[in-house]
Formats: C-alpha cells, sequence, structure tokens
C-alpha cells in the first residue's frame, strides 16, 4: 500500500498524498530508531533481549532495569526533542525568511542561543538569589531561548526590507552576528572559574552524554510548546512563501504568524542548544531533504521535519556512542559529517538558481 | 454593492503620496485606474485592499476596510500584485492551491486553471514558467480564491495591480476578459492599468490620477480623451476609433520640438 502510494507520479502537481505517505514511513523509522537508542550502547550492554522480556511483561534485572530507565530512556527522549526541535525550527526560520539557506546553526540564532547559555553558566552568581531559585534548572535553557530570540529579531530586523528578505544580507549579517556571539562567549569564558570552565566544556562538546530526567523535564517544556505551534503556522508560511502582501491578501495575519514563527525557533533552538550544545546541519538538512521528497507543503513538513529530525538525531547519538566505544564522539561531530557535504551538495546544485 | 474611498490621504515616510483621493466603484462594473509612473496608482490599491495605513474612510461592501480582518478581508477580495515571487519549488497546481481558504473541496483549483488556459499544466513546477505563464498561474490562484462573484448575498471584488504588462497580445485579451466575465457575473473589479487601449476596451469606468489627486473620472468616453490624457501623461497622442466601433485607440506622438533636437543631436 505504502510502496503504491510512493509509486505515484504527481500527476496533477497535488503532492498531499505522497507527504502523508512519507509521514508514515517516517513514523516507522522513529520507532526503529526509538528501539534501537534504548537497546544498542556502549560496554556490549545489548538490551534487544531484555526489551523483548518487556514487551512480554516478564520480570528483567535490576541492572538492566536502571540502565533502561535512568541511562537510555532519557537519552532518547532528549536525543528526539533535540532533533525534532532542530529539525522543526530550520523548517520555520526557511519558511519565515523563505529561503532554504536559513538555518540557525548557520546564520547565527544558535550562536545567540549559545551566548545565552554560556552567560547563565558564568554569570549566574550574579543573578539575585530569589530568582536563581526560582529559575533553578531553567537559568541555562531560558538564557538560551533569550538569546536565541534577540539574534532572530535582530536578524530579522537587518534582513527583511519592504516585506523581501535578502539573502545575501542574512547570510552576511548572520556571520557578524555569530562572530559577535563567539567574541562575547569567548570573553565570559576567559571570565570563568575552573567549575564554570567544567560546565562549559561538558556543555560545549555537542553531546546527548549528559542526558538525566532532569534535564528532559527542563528542556521538554520549552521546546513542546514550539514543536506543537509549528504545524499551526503552515498554512501562513505557505503563503508566506509568495511575500508578505500576498500572504495578507490570502487572508494571513503576517505579523503574528511571524511573531509565533521567531518566539518558535526561538524557543526550540534554545533548549536544543542548551541541553545539547552545538549540533549542526540537522535544520537544513532534513527540510531539504523532505522537500525534495514530498514538496515543500510546510503542512506536512513541518511534522515530517519533527519524524525525520528525531530520527536522525538518534541514530547519530548511536553512532558516536558505538563508533569509538567505550568512549563517546561528540554527536555534533557526527552531524557534521553527515550534513555539511549534504550542504554543500545542495548549495552546488543551487548554483545559478539562488539569487544572491 | 460598491466600494467607497472618500479623501484618502497616504504619507510615506516624508512625502505625501495621496492627496485625498475620492473614488467610487460599483460592482458589475470594470474601474480602471489609470496614470503616469508616480502617480499614486499602486499606493491607492494598497490603501483600497487594505495593506498599508490611510486616512480617510474606505467602504467595502458597506464596510470599513480598516477595521476588517486579514481573514473578513480575504473572503471579501482577492488581489493580484503586479509581480510575485515564489521561493521553494512548488508545482502549478499546489500554487494555485495556496488560494483555497477552506481547503475541503479542490475543484475551484482546476476550474480556475481551465479559466486561464493552464490546466495542461499543473503538475509543472512554477519556476519553470515563462513570465506570461507564471502571472496567469498567479491570476488562478486569486480566481480560486475569489471564485464566485457573488457570495452571502454580496459582490465580491477582483483587485488586479497592472494585470496584463506580462502578457502577449493575446494573453492581454484573454486576462481581460476573464475580469470583464467577473463584472459581468455581478462581481466588482478594479484594474490598474498602463495599457490606454485595452483599458477603452473593457473599462465601465475609468479613474486616472495624477500626482496623487484624481485629475478624472467617468466614462470611457468622458476619460478617455485628449483633453484628459496628454495633460494627465505630458505627451501628445493621437485618437482615432476602432473599426467599426466608437471605442477609442490611442497611440503616442513624437513632440515635433523634442524629436527634431533629438535628431539634431544625433547628427
Amino acid at each position: 500500500m505504502v510502496a503504491l502510494d510512493l509509486s505515484f507520479a504527481a500527476r496533477d502537481g497535488d503532492r498531499a498524498a505522497r507527504a502523508r505517505a512519507v509521514t508514515l514511513l517516517l513514523s516507522l523509522l522513529l520507532i526503529i530508531a526509538v528501539l534501537m537508542s534504548l537497546a544498542i550502547g556502549a560496554a556490549g550492554t545489548s538490551l534487544w533481549s531484555t526489551l523483548g522480556a518487556l514487551l512480554r511483561g516478564e520480570e528483567i534485572s535490576l541492572t538492566d532495569r536502571v540502565v533502561l530507565w535512568q541511562i537510555r530512556a532519557p537519552r532518547t527522549l532528549l536525543g528526539m526533542g533535540v532533533g525534532a526541535s532542530l529539525a522543526v525550527s530550520g523548517a520555520l526560520m526557511q519558511g519565515l525568511f523563505r529561503n532554504p539557506l536559513a538555518d540557525p546553526g548557520i546564520v547565527g540564532v544558535g550562536a545567540g542561543a549559545g551566548l545565552g547559555a554560556i552567560a547563565a553558566i558564568v554569570l549566574a552568581g550574579l543573578l539575585p538569589a530569589a530568582l536563581a531559585d526560582q529559575l533553578g534548572y531553567y537559568v541555562v535553557p531560558v538564557a538560551a531561548f533569550l538569546g536565541g530570540w534577540g539574534s532572530t529579531l535582530l536578524l530579522y530586523r537587518v534582513a527583511t526590507r519592504a516585506g523581501r528578505t535578502s539573502v545575501a544580507v542574512m547570510l552576511l549579517a548572520g556571520i557578524a552576528l555569530g562572530a559577535l556571539a563567539g567574541a562575547v562567549s569567548g570573553i565570559l569564558v576567559y571570565m570563568a572559574d575552573d567549575t564554570q570552565l567544567r560546565d562549559l566544556t561538558f556543555w560545549g562538546l555537542g553531546s546527548l552524554a549528559g542526558a538525566t530526567w532532569s534535564k528532559v523535564l527542563t528542556g521538554l517544556p520549552i521546546m513542546l510548546p514550539a514543536l506543537i505551534a509549528a504545524p499551526f503556522l503552515a498554512r501562513g508560511l505557505n503563503a508566506l512563501t509568495l511575500g508578505e502582501s500576498a500572504a495578507f491578501h490570502l487572508g494571513v495575519h503576517v505579523q503574528r504568524v511571524k511573531n509565533i514563527a521567531i518566539l518558535s525557533v526561538a524557543a526550540a533552538t534554545g533548549a536544543a542548544v542548551a541541553m545539547s550544545g552545538g549540533i549542526g546541519f540537522v535544520g537544513i538538512v532534513v527540510p531539504h531533504l523532505l522537500r525534495l521528497a514530498s514538496g515543500p507543503d510546510h503542512r506536512q513538513l513541518l511534522v515530517n521535519s519533527a519524524l525525520l529530525g528525531a530520527s536522525l538525531l538518534l541514530l547519530a547519538d548511536i553512532v558516536s556512542r558505538t563508533i569509538v566505544a567505550p568512549s563517546e564522539l561528540p554527536i555534533g561531530i557526527v552531524t557534521a559529517v553527515l550534513g555539511a557535504p549534504v550542504f554543500l551538495w545542495i548549495l552546488f546544485r543551487q548554483r545559478g538558481v539562488l539569487d544572491l | 454593492m460598491s466600494v467607497l474611498a472618500t479623501d484618502v490621504r497616504v504619507r510615506l515616510g516624508r512625502t505625501q503620496i495621496l492627496h485625498g483621493v475620492d473614488l467610487t466603484a460599483r460592482a458589475g462594473e470594470v474601474t480602471c485606474i489609470v496614470g503616469p509612473n508616480g502617480s499614486g496608482k499602486t499606493t491607492l490599491m494598497k490603501a483600497l485592499t487594505g495593506e498599508i495605513p490611510y486616512d480617510g474612510r474606505i467602504e467595502l461592501e458597506g464596510q470599513d476596510v480598516a477595521r476588517l480582518t486579514p481573514d473578513a478581508l480575504a473572503r471579501l477580495r482577492g488581489v493580484l500584485p503586479q509581480a510575485s515571487a515564489l521561493s521553494f519549488p512548488f508545482t502549478v497546481q499546489e500554487v494555485v492551491s495556496l488560494g483555497l481558504l477552506d481547503r475541503r473541496d479542490p475543484r475551484p483549483v482546476r476550474h480556475a486553471l481551465a479559466q486561464v488556459g493552464l490546466l495542461d499544466l499543473a503538475a509543472r513546477f512554477y519556476q519553470d514558467l515563462s513570465g506570461g505563464q507564471k502571472q496567469r498561474v498567479q491570476l488562478a490562484r486569486v480566481l480560486t480564491q475569489i471564485g464566485t462573484p457573488v457570495w452571502h448575498g454580496g459582490a465580491r471584488w477582483l483587485f488586479l495591480d497592472e494585470p496584463v504588462s506580462a502578457l502577449d497580445i493575446a494573453h492581454q485579451v484573454q486576462v481581460m476578459q476573464i475580469a470583464r466575465d467577473f463584472a459581468l457575473g455581478g462581481g466588482g473589479v478594479i484594474a490598474i492599468m498602463h495599457d490606454l487601449n485595452l483599458t477603452a476596451m473593457f473599462a465601465d469606468h475609468v479613474v486616472v490620477l495624477r500626482d496623487g489627486a484624481v485629475l478624472a473620472s467617468g466614462s470611457v468616453a468622458q476619460t478617455i480623451r485628449p483633453e484628459v490624457l496628454e495633460p494627465a501623461y505630458g505627451c501628445r497622442m493621437s485618437f482615432g476609433t476602432q473599426p467599426g466601433s466608437d471605442i477609442p485607440v490611442i497611440l503616442p506622438l513624437l513632440a515635433p520640438q523634442a524629436g527634431a533636437a533629438d535628431r539634431a543631436g544625433a547628427a
């Protein structure tokens, strides 16, 4: 049935049916990736038989239970959340800027969020104690969210004039923003004491290794609203591909769509960066592959991006913790090795089409 | 059953673009706005469609445009822009489907594509089309949004910003005919036009703008005349009529002195 749907050529130019078949396939892929992420791990602790026993309702050993629930389950959940967040914020940003090259990692929003996270780690002591107690674990992700939000707003203001976004200005402003955020981050790192430096290094590795339930419970509440809001922006983002004024004429409340999209990008990117450091290229590669497979309609693109982003990050994480086991490779290296060539390939294919 | 603009003034930055424009357009008619470049045609269109803020009052079917939500406006009027960019590889069918306000029934899409004569290209990528085809796809999108000229007992409106500037002569007539049919069906059409001959052929009502104010307004016979258009455009024109009818035909005339001076300068 699925194969039949996929073989269907878009005879009447409507690829919605194909996109729905892709959604189905990606859901299956995600289930497989989740099971693999729970079962496969370092030090030969393969849990396939344990998972089987669990599914049959049998008792499992205490060690297995601890590994499964305290290590692999939070790591898997965090991986799904981070992967979906990165991919969806990429797709949202590309829709908002009406350009397939816009990605929080490339245009400096990731760096802005990173600056927020670093500032929170280094300067947390300056916060009034009462406020710090209130925020608790949330200090870092909230600061990353604010950093991402500020840089997205700034970028949009600089690069968009009279409803049109200049790609060249967007990319150049992104370079400047990234450099500035990097420089300020550098100053903060220089100011940091030894404990903070250890926290920073741990965070900056770009890894899911530190996943705990408390981390999951701080990250997901910030990511989920953005992920849930995204599909509701689909019609507005579709209309925005025609430009802001045409979108308004189609009945879209343009400013509202832009505001929600920018907030969602900031929340998803901020939380992802705060939880796992810099993980690049998911946000640009995932939506691009999906547009090739089933078209640019955001009604399916955003949902499919979340599914594929989550699966890809879980698979990349499995590679990162098994390839040099018992040690771990930072996951950011894995996504860069896979993603950067794809990004170059996109540029190669689009040269001449891209209007810089 | 009308668009009623009273004393519309628009200021962009420090420049006053419109100085108190009054305009009445009736449903069932094609109203054409003509005037030289920079006379405020596009700004007037943006005010009429609710896209930019303005002083004065604009009513669309008896409702204050400034108070209507984007969605309510979108159900009352469609707008064909002068030029359209599209940032992602949509097919023709998908571009036209963007005009569906309620996603359930895809039939208006096929119908609109047939109306502009592009049903064969439905599965093609929009980017691969010629400029004229793109313009007609956009018109099909607007027709999908505002399919029926009359809705809930009231007229719906088509706003066309230079709808034929990218088209060859046969497609110019085709597009104007679609606008005319929409008006005959009870809807209203307001079009910005550069082509005075097509305006003379298809307009029921003409508004001539110059320097952000209405210079003349009325039927083709009242407005498409040398006394009105020559001062409006600052250009001498030759007026004739189409064979077997009294529809005016307008040609620009080379100003004798300027032309002679040019030739002398070239020699």
